[in-house]
This record gives structure tokens, sequence and C-alpha cells, in this order.
């Protein structure tokens, strides 16, 4: 669905992250883990395309008078012209949504422990995921990896859901000092091969490391990934990622909007860059 | 306000249209991928994605990228080939209450004039329009597009093949565009659609490269109106058959300006992109503006431009 949102909130929770919460229509509440908005930022031609952003957080709040409101909440980075002039946006201020979007993440079975995987800003569609899988009981826990502490984002959050996290940042000022997948590795080890079930958002060369484990390991893996859009419904075919059986003789394009934003790792193709 | 008291219909090429407003090929799926945010049967009429005989994965990615008041892509005529269509997205077309224009494209002459004819075939097609103008793809594409004596022939051969209006949809990537569409409108095309993408580049300064994997992309959106205006207005004086423009249509002020400039109808693109809903409210609003002017046929509109 289209609709205007109102800006409820919007602060910078760590250098250059940012949290926003803005409200929605009453369907939104049926917005699912990995699901994405493609936001309009500002009315006028420049920036001219949409922006996609992970859903964080769903809620709602009912009122004395028995009316229910929904919000959701997203996390961004400002990287560049769009996410710039949406940090300078206030709460009253309103912005264009369009969504929830795309194929978001399946849960599988509720007893096998569920690894979420998240690098800096990847962590953004991982909560809504972590809340639901503590929903259904599954024993879940949560690899966060940035460069440094201010990359790992609403850790506490996490934390209060039950979520046992782990966290590595290259410089060492948070968790283990190197790259998350070393904690992840550790861990599986100490699984010593009991089912569990992988999920990962974050840059591609973590995503690439996640995948391979995964593939090592013979362990079912969902990577939610991040791609330039110009539509967010499938149309414009600007997104795609090459998938599995992609080579120069037999291109094999998933389109990651509407495909995704969340796939199989082993169903895309991970040795060539996209 | 009754929406009786003004006149939205529109004939072009035999087809009667309720209205001026179609949506651009390559920027509307197959019609189905819209259906949840526009009332297809608000519209004048929509075209499909560029289609050709056998299916096409495209081009590698980057493919996209924005541009100030733009956006560059090399889709690369993705596209799941005539039998595919036929099989998957006519069933959804045939549901629909409003004219698909099919665009089509082929690697030789031989293979647009093989679409064309099994174009012709399908009673759900109400009309053909020839993409000779893809800027990113070799074989077909762009070079029917550039040269008169070529576009011609191929325009000859797909004629030839169907008996359903044929537009054909022209590239500005020319020095004569008035030679293009002439040619076009000899050869037996029935409407000349304009313009189709302005090839252009971007390139990352720090990774010195250039953004997208196909080095060059087709330029859209606000950026190119002024362009398109003008050759829209160029074509549309020096040919008979009614000229169809599009390039950067956001809104109706841009759509009746096309008309204006000649335009007997207009083509959203990549609007729908930024606001799926793009070409319904330009209908919309096309109507409150002929309300508001106290104009009662838009058809008074169509190169009422005073020069």
């Amino acid at each position: 669905m289209e609709f205007n949102s109102t800006i409820l909130s919007n602060v910078e929770m760590s250098p250059n992250y940012w949290r926003i919460r803005l409200t929605a229509p009453a369907a939104f509440a049926a917005a699912t883990p990995g699901q994405f908005v493609m936001v309009r930022v500002g009315g006028s031609i420049d920036p001219l395309l949409r922006r996609p952003f992970a859903v964080y957080d769903v809620g709602s709040t009912t009122k004395a008078d028995g009316t229910t409101t929904v919000h959701f909440e997203m996390l961004y980075k400002v990287v560049g012209k769009g996410t710039t002039l949406l940090s300078r946006l206030h709460g009253g201020d309103s912005v264009d949504i369009l969504g929830p979007l795309g194929q978001g993440f399946v849960f599988g079975d509720d007893d096998e422990e569920k690894l979420l995987v998240g690098g800096g800003i990847g962590l953004a569609p991982l909560y809504l995921l972590a809340r639901e899988l503590v929903k259904r009981n599954s024993p879940v826990r949560l690899f966060a990896g940035g460069r440094s502490r201010n990359d790992l984002l609403c850790l506490d959050e996490f934390e209060r859901l039950g979520v046992d996290c782990h966290t590595a940042t290259e410089d060492g000022s948070h968790g283990a000092t190197g790259f998350v997948t070393v904690a992840l590795n550790q861990h599986l080890d100490a699984l010593a091969g009991k089912k569990a079930t992988l999920y990962a958002c974050g840059p591609d060369p973590m995503l690439r490391a996640v995948a391979k484990i995964a593939a090592d390991r013979a362990l079912p893996c969902q990577v939610s990934l991040e791609a330039a859009m110009a539509c967010g419904v499938g149309a414009c075919l600007g997104c795609v990622t090459p998938g599995k059986n992609h080579s120069a003789h037999t291109p094999d394009y998933r389109c990651v909007c509407a495909e995704g934003p969340v796939f199989e790792s082993s169903e895309l193709k991970w040795g060539a860059s996209a | 306000m009754s929406e009786k008291t003004v006149n939205m219909n529109v004939r072009v090429a035999g087809l009667d249209l309720r209205n001026p407003v179609m949506t651009a090929s390559g920027t509307f799926g197959y019609g189905e991928e819209f259906s949840e945010y526009v009332d297809l049967t608000r519209l004048g009429a929509y075209i499909t994605k560029g289609l050709c005989l056998h299916p096409r994965t495209g081009n590698p990615t980057p493919r996209i990228v924005e541009t100030p008041g733009g956006m560059l892509n090399a889709i690369g005529l993705q596209n799941v080939g005539i039998d595919a269509f036929i099989e998957k997205k006519l069933p959804f077309i045939r549901s629909v209450d409003t004219p698909c224009i099919v665009n089509f494209f082929g690697e030789t002459p031989e293979e647009y004039a093989e679409m064309a004819a099994r174009l012709d075939a399908l009673p759900e097609v109400a009309a053909l329009e020839m993409n000779i103008s893809c800027p990113n793809v070799r074989q077909g594409g762009i070079i029917f597009g550039t040269d008169p004596d070529c576009a011609g022939s191929i325009v000859k051969a797909c004629r030839a093949a169907t008996k359903k209006p044929l537009f054909v949809k022209l590239s500005p990537n020319v020095t004569d565009i008035v030679a293009m569409a002439k040619a076009c409108e000899d050869a037996g095309a029935d409407a000349l659609s304009l313009i189709n993408t302005l090839i252009g580049m971007a390139i990352d300064l720090n990774k010195r490269k250039p953004i997208l994997a196909n080095v060059t992309g087709g330029l859209s959106g606000p950026a190119v109106k002024p362009v398109a205006l003008r050759m829209v207005w160029l074509v549309a004086k020096s040919v008979k058959v009614p000229v169809i423009g599009i390039g950067g249509i956001m809104n109706a002020t841009d759509a009746l300006e096309f008309l204006l400039a000649g335009a007997s109808a207009i083509q959203v693109g990549t609007a729908s992109f930024i606001n799926p809903g793009a070409a319904q409210k330009i209908v919309e609003d096309m109507e409150a503006w002929m309300l508001a002017q106290g104009e009662t046929d838009i058809r008074n509109l169509i190169g009422a431009l005073k020069v």
C-alpha cells in the first residue's frame, strides 16, 4: 500500500545511525520480518527515487477511547542525499511510504537454534525477526559485528527479548576483535552438528562469509539483501542479483525487491561480485 | 462536479481510448505488478515491457543509478519471451477492460516480423509498439533506430505481418528525429511514440569506474522532459500519423504540455517507479485542470501550442 506517514520521532542513536518512528495505517501491522518499505524523501525531483529501508519494528498503541494506531520504525545510516534529507526531518513532518514490500524471512522449525548475524545497519531487519522467533519459543542468538562499537545498534533491545548477543568489532572496542563470523563459527562448533538456521543481513563480504559457513556445514541460511531500487514492486528489474545458476552463458537473475529481499543463501551466486 | 462535462476520449491509430494517458513500456511490468496501486480501467491504455521471441535475462548489475532529476537504466530488455507471455501474462491482460499495447523487438528484421505476426494472432493485444530504440542492447534496439532506411525496412516488414495498429517508438539519440519519423510513417507506422531514453553515463569518482555494469544507460525522468517536448513538437508538425509523447512526464501539467506540443496521447514512465499510482493520478488531475479551465474536450488541446 502507499500512504502518507507522519514522523513521530527521528533521532541519531549513534554517530551517523538514525532511528525513525512513523505512523502507519492499521493494515501495516501485517508487515512480516524482513519486509521493507520504499520512502519518498521530500516532494521534489531530486532525489527522484524512493529509498528502500527494512522495517525494524512494528507496534500499535491503543488509546483510552479504544482506537488503535499503528506505527513502525526503521534504522538508517546516513550515506547519501536521500538519507541526509531524511535525517533533517522532524517529528510532525510527513513522508510518503510504499509498503510493506517483498518476501520476508521464513521461520522454520521452532525448536532449532536460530542464529542471527548482523553487520552494522544490517541489524535493522533482524529485530522484528528476533521478536517473532522468541514468540515462537525458539532459542535465538544474535551475532552482531561492526567496525567499532558505534556500529553495533540496539543490542539492549535484543537482550530485552532474551536474545543472547555475541559481538565483534574490527577495532576491538566492543566484544571480540575481528569479524563476527569467528564467534559464529565457534558457536557452531559447540553446537556439534545440532540443527540450526542462520539469518544474516549486512555488508556483502559478511553475507558471503556467512553463506560459505552455512554451505560448509550444510545449514539452512537466509540472507536479506540490500540493492539500489527504482520501483520496489518488481517492475523495473533494476535491482536484480545473480542466482545460483548464473553464468555468462546461463544468466539467472533474481529480483531483490519482489522475489527477495530475503533469499535462501543457497539460491544465490556468491562467487562473482554482483 | 461531474466528469461527464469533460471529454477525455481520444482516438489514436484506430484505437478509441477513454483518455490519452498510457503507461510506458519497461516501467509498468505486464500491468499486473501495479494492479494494487492503479485502477487500470482508469487509464487510456497500458504498454507492457519489451517482448521478444525468446526469454532474455538482461544486463549484468548494477543496472540503475539515480542522477539529478532522473535515472539511468541499463536493464537490457530482460523479458519472459513470447511463449511465457502468452501462457502467464495474457490471462491477466484478458481480464482488464483497457487496451493493452505490447512493446516488442527482435534481434533481426526476420525476428521483428515474426513477433509482429505472433502478436497479431492474439485478440488480447490491442496494438503493437515496435521498439527500435533501446540504447542498451547491441542487436535489435537502437541499431535499427538510428538509420532511417534501416528503420523503414523493419517497419515495412512488421507492417506486412500485422493488421493491428502499429506504433513505432523512436530514439532521441539521432541527429534528425524528423527523418526517422518520416521514414517510419512512410513504411506504414500508424503512430509514433517518442522519446525513448537518452544515452548517458555516470561515474564513481573514488572507484574511477562507471557506475553501471553496462557503462552507459538510458536517461529518463524529469531531466529529459525539455528534450522530449521539443522532439514531439518537431515530429508532430512534420507527420500525419499521431504522435504519442513520452519523456519525464511526472504530473498532469507535464502531460498537458505534451498535448499542446502536438501529442495525441502520452505515456507515463519513470513516474510510476516513484508513485505507482502516477498514471491514474495524472488522468484525474488532467480532468480537474480541464474543468477548472472550462475546457470541454481534451482534443482541443492537441497541437494547440501558440507559437
